[in-house]
């Protein structure tokens, strides 16, 4: 009787399991599916490197909405690493008690605010700043790079911090035993013993970038050409299927569910060179 | 012999448990002395505050004096050189996480050297000082985590060596090692006594019968006998103290 009872709750916690790898293989075949067709139809280097995207006469070149989520991530990442990482290392090393219980949760919040709220406030913050300072429309590359710097910086902080709290105390010790100073210990032999996790939290803030898509649309521009400076504005990969499938039939349409198979292999590619430096770094 | 170091009249607070009490003791130069006693007898602390590493535990209080060539540690000597001059070896081994040379390079990097070719010669000198140049030379790039255990504390001894520091302590430096690695560090530690002052913690009372030269006996935060390891251990004057090395305790 038992016996047959674990069985069958076996099953169920199958099932359970089942569900989620039925849906990552059906978002593939799905995507896979259609896109490939799409991309055969255009042709794959006039659809991947064509610099011009023009629906309505049948011209499919996604290489400016490409290269919009790469400047937009790179942007994201020269803003978000340097900012994130110093927070971590103060929240590991040099924050008193008081002063933690208030920026660790403030960061955990972050974390948790919907992306059309970070839209919103990019929209009636940062868009004016740079429109006033720089001129242009203030929508731009650069508009979105310090949106979603800001946006990725709790996964940064979250997962550096715990990287260098893994770091054993005696790197510490050994280091400040040397008559090295509190901050050389920190950054020369604590630091560099956190190297892999401090990359899989970037790595990971790459992927939260490159995939996000309200937020970038409300500050970005969209136009779909190749940008010529970071005040320009630029359409990501994201935007680019997010703004046009509502009417977007035949062609038009399947081209859309390409860009998204691109996108889907971007992430591939974010999540195995993940998956390599954790492997990497458990060896060590 | 002159005294190196001379600790006088000192307490240690750890919040409202006295760890240390009324400790008076001369650190005699070019000698290995040994601190033994049963755990928490005070031993580590000690060796602790003689290079300040106390400092990083929370609630940690000190009166009295500990003076380095008569000049007090912890009022009128930078911390940081203060631990140049008297460098440390931990219980467990403790390389960081990269190549060997830049192991034994981080204590003279720390302190300004940056020339190559001066590196080079402080590596090779520290490697050699701690007996373990012959069996690294050819693998200095090589990550230290690779090592054995027992290479593994040699090369935190010529880590230790490689800042040219005047003390060496040594708490409980091979607890976590294999018998032969064990005598390797003990003859080091004979070898290492011609240049420096040693003081090492140890639970192993042969092992300080065979390498040390002064022997102090701790116990419940008490200095309770201190003098010349033969004397010690063969006519103690304390009636614990030959309690203690009897082994009817501890």
């Amino acid at each position: 009787m038992a016996k047959s009872k674990e069985k069958i709750m076996e099953i169920v916690f199958l099932l359970a399991a089942c569900v989620s790898i039925l849906a990552v293989a059906l978002i593939c075949v799905f995507l896979f599916a259609n896109g490939i067709p799409a991309m055969k139809k255009i042709g794959f280097a006039d659809f991947l490197l064509g610099t011009t995207w023009k629906p309505g006469n049948d011209i499919y070149g996604i290489f400016p909405m490409i290269l919009g989520s790469i400047y937009v991530t790179v942007g994201a990442i020269i803003i978000g690493v340097p900012i994130g990482l110093l927070t971590a290392v103060f929240l590991a090393w040099y924050c008193p008690e008081k002063i933690y219980k208030v920026v660790k949760p403030a960061v955990e919040l972050l974390a948790g605010i919907p992306s059309v709220v970070y839209g919103f406030f990019g929209m009636v913050m940062i868009v004016p700043a740079i429109r006033y300072n720089f001129g242009g429309t203030g929508s731009s590359i650069l508009a979105a790079s310090i949106l979603l710097g800001i946006m990725i910086l709790p996964t940064i902080i979250g997962v550096s911090e715990s990287a260098i709290r893994a770091v054993p105390g005696s790197y510490y010790e050994g280091s400040l035993a040397l008559g090295a100073t509190h901050e050389r210990s920190v950054f020369r032999a604590v630091l560099p013993a956190a190297k892999s996790g401090i990359f899989a939290g970037i790595i990971l803030g790459v992927g939260r970038a490159i995939g996000e898509t309200m937020a970038v649309i409300m500050v970005a521009g969209n136009q779909a050409r190749v940008p010529k400076g970071i005040l320009k504005g630029v359409r990501t990969l994201t935007a680019n299927i997010v703004m046009e499938m509502g009417y977007a039939e035949g062609l038009h349409r399947e081209a859309l569910i390409a860009t998204g198979v691109v996108l889907f292999v971007f992430i591939l590619i974010i999540n195995l060179a993940f998956s390599i430096i954790k492997m990497r770094s458990e060896k060590e | 012999m002159a005294n190196k170091m001379m600790i006088d009249d000192l307490n240690l607070y750890y919040g409202q448990f006295h760890a240390l009490k009324d400790i008076s003791l001369n650190i005699q130069e070019k000698e290995i002395t040994a601190f033994i006693g049963p755990s928490g007898c005070g031993k580590s602390t000690l060796l602790k505050s003689l290079n300040r590493m106390n400092d990083l535990v929370e609630g940690c209080k000190i009166t009295g004096q500990v003076t380095l060539d008569g000049t007090d540690i912890y009022r009128d000597l930078d911390v940081n050189l203060l631990r140049k001059r008297v460098g440390m070896v931990f219980q467990k081994p403790n390389p960081f996480p990269m190549s060997i040379y830049d192991n034994v390079a981080y204590g003279p990097r720390t302190h300004g050297i940056r020339s190559k070719a001066k590196l080079d010669q402080i590596v090779e000198e520290a490697l050699r000082g701690a007996a373990i140049w012959d069996e690294l030379k050819d693998r200095l790039k090589k990550s230290a985590l690779g090592l054995s255990g027992g290479q593994q504390q040699r090369l935190c001894i010529a880590r230790a060596l490689a800042v040219k520091p005047e003390v060496l302590l040594m708490d409980e430096p091979t607890s976590a090692l294999d018998p032969i690695s064990t005598i390797k560090i003990e003859e080091l530690a004979q070898e290492l006594k011609k240049d420096y002052t040693i003081v090492m913690v140890t639970h192993n009372m042969q092992q300080a019968t065979r390498i040390s030269d002064k022997t102090v006996f701790f116990l419940l935060g008490e200095i309770i006998e201190a003098g010349k390891t033969d004397e010690l251990f063969s006519m103690p004057k304390d009636k614990r103290t030959e309690d203690y090395i009897t082994g009817r305790f501890g």
